[in-house]
């Protein structure tokens, strides 16, 4: 065992006394295993998680939705435990449990009464290396997961048009497939598939605890290394580095399924932090994002859907923090009497004149300053604390960034924030979906999505 | 993000449970006439204000939406200040401002820091949004093409149209009979002058509870109090909901041409203070209100693959809520999910749970209290319901005993007496 660093992190830098000094200390076990502990003593609970650095993001072809069926199968009993037991056992403590499975990341957490975090530690502890995949168990289980397919992406429509977009918005990134999986590829999939998938990427040294709550770091520590610390660690595969081509002009795809609301998509290719050329460029499309979409009075509310009137919901969105590059966002809905298509040239019109225009003083200070009461008001949230840091380390990067951002904002300048929407937010880097409804009433194609997909301007 | 289970979040607010000793509530009048209920959580820099209003949707009268479409309009301009000058002063200060409502309350929330200047401009924003707003026409105009928009995409989801259809047939001409978001027509139809008189009538001080949850002490939640109800009209707090009518059984199926078909089964539930509340609340842990652990899960999802979600619950209101069980399955399998769902149910009735199934299903629930009221804004929003539904002061700290107390005979007698598993209504959506 090796004690990293132990930092006292001060969360915001405001003229306030701040009671609760947010202490997160961070170990690293000989096995491999990292672990971060986050005090936060206002109640006698705490959230446990165990994160993964595996998701639909490393999965080859052919075997798509893998790490989340894998996610599924985690409940389904180890050498000791059998089907449900873990989630028994945690539920008749009190606790609650769940997972979830995204690009980059597999996590397990437990939320429970700080006395019985141990017992949700050896159960982790257990499922990380000794998951029984048993071939009954996994057939019922993979339609479960067909059924949520169906619930959140085929009839939804939404979640068919976001699927699509990503589809042809990436050429060659791991970002076109979705999480849940292809359903072709789910119908394929066998319980040794999952075997393989599990060997590959459970293990210590693949993983990071991250635990916040009413604990003191080094009894957390002592817990770990009580059921994590006897785990052999594995080799973890090396990926390949992606290499998405530079995109060379737009990509359009109509989406047509039963539905009564059309919408688009737009999404213009972005770095995320770790990855861009220059540091700031993260930061000053945040604080575009924010800018466009940082609550009602930001520009798309103020002006699409008051102003014009044009649209029933506008909306921009940019996450800083993933594995790989990304994508910034635009979302819209028209009103009555309006079409997509000016709602698309809103948004085209808004992002050219940020292009164009530099933002206003007051627009950015306004993004610093909401940014700042976010960071109080979330560390309200025990469970959003432990995702914060989590997301941080499996992604790649540092869970300390978080405590850099208000910084890293306030240092963004508005001729940044022009800089980032002229090398980004391009034509040639633009992807647009678009749903055009079917009509419901009658007898129409049923269930899946048709699409027509065409390449280029 | 795919998920596991959806089931967390989802029926947490209808079953508010306590146990052991909670946090200290105090509650007082305001000289407005608004009941104000208070917890000190001197950790965190923050304030946590929620007003809510006896003003949901059974207040709707003729005109479904009615309560929404008012309630929507509160932020769009108030007092001296138009849509874009309201947003701006409170986003630029960091504030949050919320509104929302339901079939039973309407509510109007903040969070803000405590520095005192940014806390004066969020009181101030509020009062100013629950007493003086303008219902622009020109906003008016834009609020209810939004509703229109959000109407429509509720009817391209099966669920949306299952769940419209459910409640339609079980509350017949009661109030909770219609969708809280409207029809068609009725958002058409809704004037200016229908909203203003909806506002005069129950955004008053004698139909207002205030949850109160950050740093300060009593003193400055009492400002806090009288700021944001200073303003607010006199009046009286809305009458008494009519009883629920008696609804026998029905199947009622309706073709989407989608690859699912989502099934809601249920019938009349119960009121708060019902006498058997703890014994069906306990009973429907067991049944289907675990998120990962109950036997509908057991039998519909995980011996047979049917569907990603299956749960039960009781939303207890004013009036009788319903009992609702819920799962989504492809179509080729929707009557054998059905089945199973009605089979399990007239078992559960029958035999009521094992005594080792209630034991879990109490352990969870009060081991778990900690867990209901570990942050702020969860403690604020127990705060409006408690003073909403006029539990008393000291009922975080009776619950536990009262979970404790249930034993499998009364939740086998509540059930057989209160749930006729054989009846109830069926609606059926899907291709």
């Amino acid at each position: 065992m090796k004690k990293l660093l132990s930092a006292s992190v001060l969360l915001l830098a405001l003229p306030l006394s701040l009671p609760l000094s947010a202490k997160v200390t961070e170990f690293k076990l000989d096995n491999g295993l990292k672990v971060i502990v986050k005090q936060d003593h206002r109640a006698p609970v705490v959230v446990s998680q165990v994160w993964y650095k595996v998701g639909s993001s490393y999965e080859p072809k052919g075997i798509t939705g893998i790490s989340h069926a894998l996610e599924h199968m985690m409940f389904k009993g180890t050498e000791k435990l059998g089907p449900g037991e873990f989630s028994r056992t945690i539920s008749a403590l009190g606790g609650s449990e769940n997972a979830f499975t995204s690009r980059d990341y597999t996590a397990y957490f437990e939320t429970i009464a700080v006395e019985h975090l141990e017992r949700a530690l050896e159960l982790e502890a257990d499922r990380m290396r000794n998951l029984v995949l048993d071939t009954g168990e996994f057939a019922k289980e993979i339609d479960v997961v067909k059924e949520e397919r169906r619930l959140r992406t085929e009839d939804k429509p939404s979640g068919s048009v976001f699927e699509q977009f990503n589809a042809v918005a990436w050429r060659a990134s791991p970002y076109r497939n979705p999480v849940i999986g292809w359903m072709g590829d789910l119908e394929n999939m066998t319980v040794e598939d999952l075997a393989d998938w599990y060997r590959q990427w459970y293990a210590p040294n693949n993983a990071t605890l991250v635990v916040v709550g009413d604990v003191e770091p080094n009894a957390v520590l002592a817990m770990a290394e009580r059921h994590f610390g006897p785990l052999a660690p594995s080799e973890i595969p090396k990926l390949k580095p992606p290499a998405e081509p530079q995109q060379a002009g737009e990509t359009c795809v109509d989406v047509k399924m039963p539905a009564r609301q059309p919408f688009l998509i737009m999404g213009y290719k972005t770095p995320v932090v770790g990855q861009a050329k220059e540091s700031w460029e993260p930061y000053a499309l945040y604080v575009l994002s924010s800018v466009l979409d940082g609550g009602s009075s930001a520009r798309l509310a103020r002006e699409l859907v008051r102003g014009s009137g044009i649209a029933a919901s506008a909306g921009a969105s940019y996450s800083a923090y993933a594995r790989l590059s990304n994508m910034f966002i635009l979302s819209g809905t028209p009103t009555d009497g309006h079409s997509v298509a000016e709602v698309e040239k809103a948004l085209r019109d808004a992002i050219a004149r940020l292009r164009e225009e530099l933002i206003g003083e007051a627009e950015l200070k306004r993004v610093v300053t909401q940014t700042v009461a976010s960071k109080v008001f979330e560390s309200d949230s025990l469970f959003y604390q432990a995702m914060e840091i989590g997301t941080l380390e499996t992604v790649g990067l540092d869970w300390r960034l978080a405590d850099k951002e208000i910084e890293a904002l306030k240092a963004v300048t508005p001729e940044q924030v022009r800089e980032v929407a002229r090398r980004y937010l391009i034509d040639e880097n633009l992807t647009v979906a678009v749903l055009t409804p079917l009509p419901i009433d009658g007898k129409k194609p049923r269930g899946t999505a048709v699409s027509g997909v065409h390449h280029g301007s | 993000m795919a998920a596991k289970h959806i089931g967390i979040g989802l029926v947490l607010l209808a079953f508010v449970t306590f146990a052991q000793a909670g946090p200290k509530v105090q509650s007082w009048q305001t000289d407005t006439g608004a009941k104000v209920m208070f917890v000190a959580a001197p950790d965190l820099p923050m304030v946590d204000v929620r007003i809510v209003f006896n003003a949901g949707s059974a207040r709707d009268g003729d005109l479904p939406g009615l309560a929404k479409f008012t309630n929507a309009m509160l932020s769009e301009g108030a007092g001296d200040w138009d849509a874009d000058a309201l947003a701006l002063r409170v986003e630029e200060r960091g504030i949050q401002l919320g509104n929302g409502s339901l079939r039973d309350m309407a509510w109007v929330s903040v969070r803000s820091l405590v520095e005192p200047d940014v806390l004066e401009v969020a009181l101030e924003t509020v009062a100013a949004v629950m007493a003086e707003p303008t219902f622009d026409t020109e906003a008016i105009a834009r609020v209810r093409q939004q509703m229109q928009v959000a109407l429509r995409s509720s009817l391209q989801s099966p669920s949306g149209i299952a769940k419209r259809r459910f409640f339609q047939t079980l509350y017949a001409d009661h109030p909770y009979a219609h969708d809280p978001g409207g029809d068609q027509q009725s958002l058409t139809a809704i004037t200016r002058d229908d909203m203003v008189r909806f506002h005069r009538r129950y955004y008053v001080g004698e139909n207002a509870v205030i949850a109160i949850v950050g740093a300060v002490d009593r003193a400055g939640a009492e400002r806090i109090a009288h700021r944001v109800t200073a303003d607010l009209a006199r009046g009286d707090a809305a009458p008494r909901l009519p009883a629920v009518p008696t609804v026998s059984a029905g199947e009622l199926r309706e073709s989407f041409p989608s690859s699912q078909t989502h099934i809601y089964v249920g019938q009349g539930g119960m009121a708060r203070h019902d006498p058997d509340y703890f014994a069906l609340y306990v009973g429907n842990h067991v049944l289907g209100g675990g998120a990962l652990v109950s036997t509908l899960g057991e039998e519909v999802r995980n011996k047979r693959g049917l569907s990603y979600s299956v749960y039960s619950y009781f939303s207890p209101m004013q009036v009788d809520g319903p009992f609702l069980m819920v799962a989504q399955t492809k179509n080729e399998r929707a009557d054998e999910a059905l089945k199973v769902m009605r089979e399990t149910l007239a078992r559960f009735v029958e035999r009521g749970p094992s005594e080792q199934e209630l034991e879990d299903a109490k352990r969870n629930l009060i081991g778990g209290f900690p867990l209901r009221i570990a942050s702020n804004a969860k403690i604020v929003e127990y705060l409006a319901m408690m003073g909403f539904y006029d539990y008393p002061l000291n009922y975080l700290d009776t619950v536990t005993d009262k979970l404790a107390a249930v034993n499998v005979e009364q939740v086998r007698d509540a059930f057989s007496r209160r749930i006729n598993a054989l009846t109830g209504i069926a609606v059926i959506v899907g291709g």
